[in-house]
């Protein structure tokens, strides 16, 4: 895992005494909330529904178990106990003092954390896919690359007023497990014919009010050039993105407004003139954060089965886990949705918890995912069955990932103050409904995610089943989608029609699995299936 | 009627101007019929409250009710954790906000 050097803990430090001296400000009345506002929000601090909240930055997922033990610790000493882990693949505290804020950001610098950057008009934590260093089908570990990029975009001076927020993925298998597609930049690396490592850009993507797909820029960007041609992309769009329509001004309007290739003519252009600036940091830096990045001590020659004896056991390892690029490992899901339970959230005892699971049987590592899950990248055959005796234990071994129970839900109109309706209870009546074993078996893969407004946090459009929560006159109503898909596949999901009440939602949820199960042929996922059969026969039980 | 909310500066906690002062129960709220931007404007100059606004409400049996779902659970606290509401030892608390 990367470490800071001095810089990276200076600048941190350096933050928190600042936020501290605003904070002190603010509550003597020497500063106004109008200029107080863009300060804590670019510490992450927001005012939310009941209190302030404050979005954590897990840089591209990755954390480490002493950093995991203090998210737990801050969890209790300063907020109600509980974290909610975000899509962003970020934690967030509901219950947040701004009294206290300073001390929170000091003890998450003492562990190398920050939250800046996590909320305004800048470059967002950059995310990845959750398995980098342990997946069996990555070309490269993506991790140093992202961090490279977290580098130049922490406190870039040039793009922290951008139109919009803009957020970056950087993935490097063609399983894309980051939805890399959807986002405002998407980094896919690859190798060429000669071998020689490279990024593949796709730019202009993105969920919310508008959603795209990401187009392909460009094929092949060396890695030498990597940040340079990141620079040429932010910097055509901080220069012709719609700063007078706050709708208008994501770069995935720019991009369809002025088209993929002029987009992407202005893109080459500029990059031609970034290249004679020399912007592009030595490949040495590269090396020496790629030396953090190495192989953790593997065992040799480790046996790869499985007793598979316990029925309950053997059902978490078909669900819950992946298989390791080593043999005799193996990657491990904590799904974070019990049945009824609220996706993404996980108790002070849980995170610490799985704090020390993953020191004692995951080389100190922990990812999260931005389906709200936990993950333990790199475990022995060997210890799986005692992992999972202790999470089972801890109420942490639920065998449901990528199904139907495996719900991505935002936080909704029980926390969120842009909200139009909530989510969690949806996802919990869909979760308690769909519990029966058979019922989760029988349905196999079926990504389900609600959003509670359409800023899309919770990835609606996106998942083969999406529902959307929007305000009919005062009252909570639900758009049900269907077809949405992040991957390489990537597709958006299509509105069936007139939305539903909170109660009806669900049943049409189990209209449509039903319309599925009806139509399905041998294989056949519901995405699969409602690709070939398209909209009618779903839209026909639905309001037929 | 006309009701004030904000957020406590320090602890953010949501609040309701009770007439004199601030209060964490919507129960105590009370109307303020044309005077809503004066008050918020005093109050939040001298930061006894932080992004206050008018909100419409009806006075029931049981008291003031915000109209708006948004601000009825504001009000009470999150639907999914009956725990972390103002009334945890209360299971019907919820009733009137959903
Ligand atoms: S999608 Fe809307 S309701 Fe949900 S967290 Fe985002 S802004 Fe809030």
């Amino acid at each position: 895992m990367y470490q800071y050097d001095h810089y990276d803990q200076a600048m941190v430090d350096t933050r928190v005494e600042e936020f501290r001296d605003q904070t002190r400000r603010r509550i003597e009345g020497t500063l106004a909330e109008e200029n107080f506002r863009p300060l804590r929000l670019q510490n992450g601090l927001y005012l939310q529904l009941h209190a302030y909240m404050l979005r954590v930055a897990v840089p591209y997922g990755t954390l480490s178990s002493r950093q995991m033990r203090m998210l737990g610790d801050i969890a209790d000493k300063y907020d109600r106990g509980y974290g909610h882990f975000t899509t962003r693949q970020n934690i967030q505290y509901n219950w947040i003092k701004l009294e206290d804020a300073p001390d929170i950001l000091a003890d998450l610098a003492s562990v190398e954390m920050h939250a800046i950057q996590t909320s305004g008009n800048c470059i967002r934590n950059i995310s990845s896919d959750q398995y980098a260093g342990a997946a069996a089908d990555e070309i490269v570990d993506p991790r140093p690359y992202a961090e490279l990029l977290r580098q130049w975009s922490s406190f870039h001076p040039e793009f922290l007023h951008l139109p919009r927020k803009f957020k970056i993925a950087v993935i490097a298998s063609d399983t894309d497990r980051a939805a890399m597609k959807l986002h405002d930049i998407g980094i896919q690396l690859v190798r060429n014919d000669k071998g020689e490592i490279g990024a593949a850009f796709y730019v202009g993507g993105g969920m919310g009010r508008t959603p795209m797909i990401a187009p392909l820029i460009n094929p092949f960007v060396p890695i030498d050039q990597l940040i340079t041609y990141s620079e040429a992309c932010l910097r055509v769009y901080n220069r012709y993105g719609r700063r007078d329509n706050k709708y208008k001004a994501r770069i995935k309007i720019l991009v369809h407004e002025l088209g993929k290739d002029e987009y992407t003519r202005q893109v080459e252009a500029e990059f031609a003139h970034l290249l004679s600036q020399g912007l592009e940091p030595p490949l040495a830096e590269l090396e020496r954060i790629k030396a953090h990045f190495v192989d953790p001590p593997f065992e040799e020659g480790l046996p790869d089965d499985l007793d598979l004896g316990d029925p309950d056991f053997a059902l978490w390892v078909k669900s819950n886990t992946v298989a390791h690029r080593r043999p005799g490992y193996v990657v491990a899901n904590v799904s974070l949705k019990p049945v009824g339970g609220i996706p993404g959230d996980a108790s002070a005892d849980q995170i610490r918890l799985m704090a020390d699971l993953a020191r004692d049987y995951s080389f100190d590592e922990l990812r999260v995912t931005h389906a709200q899950n936990i993950v333990f990248p790199h475990v022995r055959k060997a210890d799986l069955y005692t992992l999972w005796q202790k999470l089972d234990a801890a109420d942490l071994a639920t065998a449901n990932l990528d199904s139907i129970g495996d719900i991505i839900a935002c936080p909704g109109l029980d926390y969120c103050s842009l909200a139009n309706a909530r989510s969690i209870p949806v996802a919990q009546k869909i979760s308690e409904r769909f519990a029966a074993r058979d019922r989760l078996e029988t349905l196999g893969e079926l990504k389900l995610k609600i959003s509670g407004c359409i800023n899309a946090c919770g990835h609606h459009h996106a998942g083969h089943i999406g529902i959307l929560g929007v305000d009919r006159k005062g009252v909570e109503n639900y758009q049900l989608l269907l077809g949405g898909c992040e991957g390489a596949d990537t597709s958006l999901g299509q509105i069936t029609g007139p939305g539903f009440s909170e109660d009806g939602i669900v049943d049409a949820v189990e209209k449509a699995t039903d319309v599925y199960l009806a139509q399905r042929q041998d294989g056949e996922r519901f995405l699969d299936t409602y690709r070939r059969v398209g909209m009618a026969p779903f839209k026909e039980a639905l309001y037929g | 009627m006309k009701i004030l909310t904000g957020n406590d500066l320090r602890t953010g906690a949501v609040i309701w101007w009770d007439g004199s002062g601030w209060s964490l129960h919507v129960e105590d709220a009370v109307d303020v019929g044309e005077h809503a931007a004066e008050i918020l404007a005093r109050e939040e100059a001298a930061r006894h409250v932080n992004a206050s606004y008018a909100v419409d409400a009806q006075m029931t049996a049981e008291g003031v009710r915000p109209a708006h779902i948004k601000e009825r659970i504001r009000a009470l606290g999150p639907t999914v954790r009956p725990d972390l509401t103002l009334k945890p030892a209360d299971p019907s608390a919820l009733n009137w906000v959903i």
